[in-house]
């Protein structure tokens, strides 16, 4: 029986690290590249499915209750649900996570819309702003805030759940969570959970910073 | 079409409906394992934040609490656990401790956060109210504070539960049981019958899950604060 706190020095054996330092940053890469495509197409779908929205509103309940359905069903389960269709691959992820975003970013664009003050889009009014530069000009800017604050959600939850693509073949950094749990390698595993709550972490501070870049009169209410 | 043709045999063989890898076995061992995690991990964090919330502290651990917990994936977790548990050794490899360690670790944090902002979203007036009727402090938490938090509450064990449900499944990367075993077997033999099997099976019950629990929240909201439909 090994005590997992006497061994402290043998936790992270930094030679393995160092061995292994070109598929580290391979599987930094793929963790990456999962993470911006399914975010990434995740928020067009949103965008066209929140103009739905804004333009016929009873679409709202019905959206919201699909995609909620979506974000409900576990993600071995929606994996296993695609690989018999299209494989052991990356469309099979990328389907997978970018479903999960789309509950958490269609809320947020359509409350963040939904926020901007009455007042404001009647003085865009009195301006002579016309309906559509009224909306990108001041109804899209005043809700970036909570816009990002979704991208962040999405962004950070599916990083998380990248781990679980290992499954698949994939996986990123789960792939070594996945190696240290079948092989009882306690660097390999540490390494995967670590370096992937980083990459959480140092994608949600980007996000934050373009949020105080795009919206520089929120400064200092954030 | 060839994959439909693979699940019905899977449903029509009868080993997938009875012996000690019955479909009925690993509900039983899913649902348990769930249920017991999520009572515990509230049981492990309730009192405390009940006390935090009616203090009107801890919003910002409550909120750390939910950030950390968002970018630690919960594969991780369950890795972790198993790891400690092969390494203390409680009863070999093939266990649920390493599962149900890692499930109460993940119930508990959603329990705590919402409890703790259910309880700080009852207005400082409705309390003042309460004190200036005569009510003890605790009456104030347990007839005022406690019924009106029950909404946030329950969403936040709603939440827990759904989730427990979902990594419950990838128990079975731990050598455990539950419905994850026929995904990861499914994988192993590439049998796309039982593949869709296990997926329908988990998919289901954490509907079912949310469901029932969006009925109980309900239940639970005191006659006031039911929204009128």
């Amino acid at each position: 029986m090994n005590l997992v706190l006497g061994q402290a020095d043998q936790l992270i054996d930094w030679a393995w690290v160092e061995r292994n330092m070109s598929q580290i940053i391979d599987r930094t890469w793929e963790h990456l590249t999962l993470t911006g495509v399914s975010v990434g197409i995740g928020l067009v779908l949103s965008i066209a499915l929140t103009v739905v929205v804004l333009r016929w509103r009873w679409t709202y309940a019905a959206i919201t209750g699909f995609t909620g359905l979506l974000y409900t069903i576990p993600s071995l389960a929606l994996f296993a649900l695609l690989v018999p269709f299209t494989g052991l691959s990356a469309t099979t992820a990328i389907i997978a996570l970018t479903s999960y975003t789309l509950l958490i970013l269609i809320r947020n664009i359509v409350a963040g819309i939904d926020g901007v003050p009455a007042a404001v889009k009647e003085a865009a009014d009195g301006m002579g702003y016309t309906p559509r530069a009224r909306f990108w000009r001041m109804e899209v800017p005043l809700a970036l805030p909570v816009i990002v604050a979704g991208i962040r959600i999405a962004t950070v939850t599916t990083v998380g759940l990248v781990t679980v693509t290992a499954v698949i073949g994939l996986g990123g950094y789960g792939f070594f969570i996945l190696r240290g749990l079948n092989t009882f390698f306690w660097t390999q595993l540490i390494v995967g959970v670590v370096l992937s709550v980083v990459l959480a972490t140092i994608l949600d501070l980007i996000l934050i910073g373009l949020q105080r870049v795009l919206s520089p009169w929120a400064r200092g209410k954030v | 079409m060839r994959i439909w043709d693979q699940f019905v045999e899977y449903l029509s063989d009868p080993a997938t409906w009875t012996g000690p890898g019955s479909f009925w076995t690993r509900l039983y061992d899913h649902v348990w394992v769930s249920v017991t995690a999520t009572i515990i991990g509230f049981l492990l964090v309730f009192p405390l934040a009940l006390y935090l919330g009616h203090i009107r502290r801890g919003s910002q651990a409550a909120t750390a609490v939910v950030n950390i917990g968002r970018a630690i994936p919960s594969f991780g977790i369950l890795a972790i656990a198993f790891l400690i548990i092969v390494e203390v050794g409680i009863g070999g490899v093939r266990t649920p401790w390493s599962v149900l360690i890692a499930l109460i670790a993940l119930a508990a944090p959603p329990i705590f956060t919402n409890t703790i902002a259910g309880i700080q979203s009852v207005q400082p007036a409705t309390i003042e109210a309460a004190r200036g009727m005569g009510l003890t402090e605790r009456e104030v938490l347990m007839d005022i504070e406690l019924p009106m938090a029950m909404p946030l509450l329950m969403e936040g064990v709603r939440i827990a539960f759904v989730q427990v449900i979902a990594t419950a499944t990838l128990g079975a990367l731990v050598a455990w049981g539950g419905l994850g075993r026929y995904i990861i077997d499914g994988f192993a033999v590439r049998d796309n019958g039982e593949i869709l099997f296990g997926a329908l099976a988990v998919g289901l019950l954490a509907i079912v899950a949310e469901a029932a629990f969006s009925k109980i929240q309900r239940a639970v909201t005191p006659k006031g604060l039911k929204v009128v439909r």
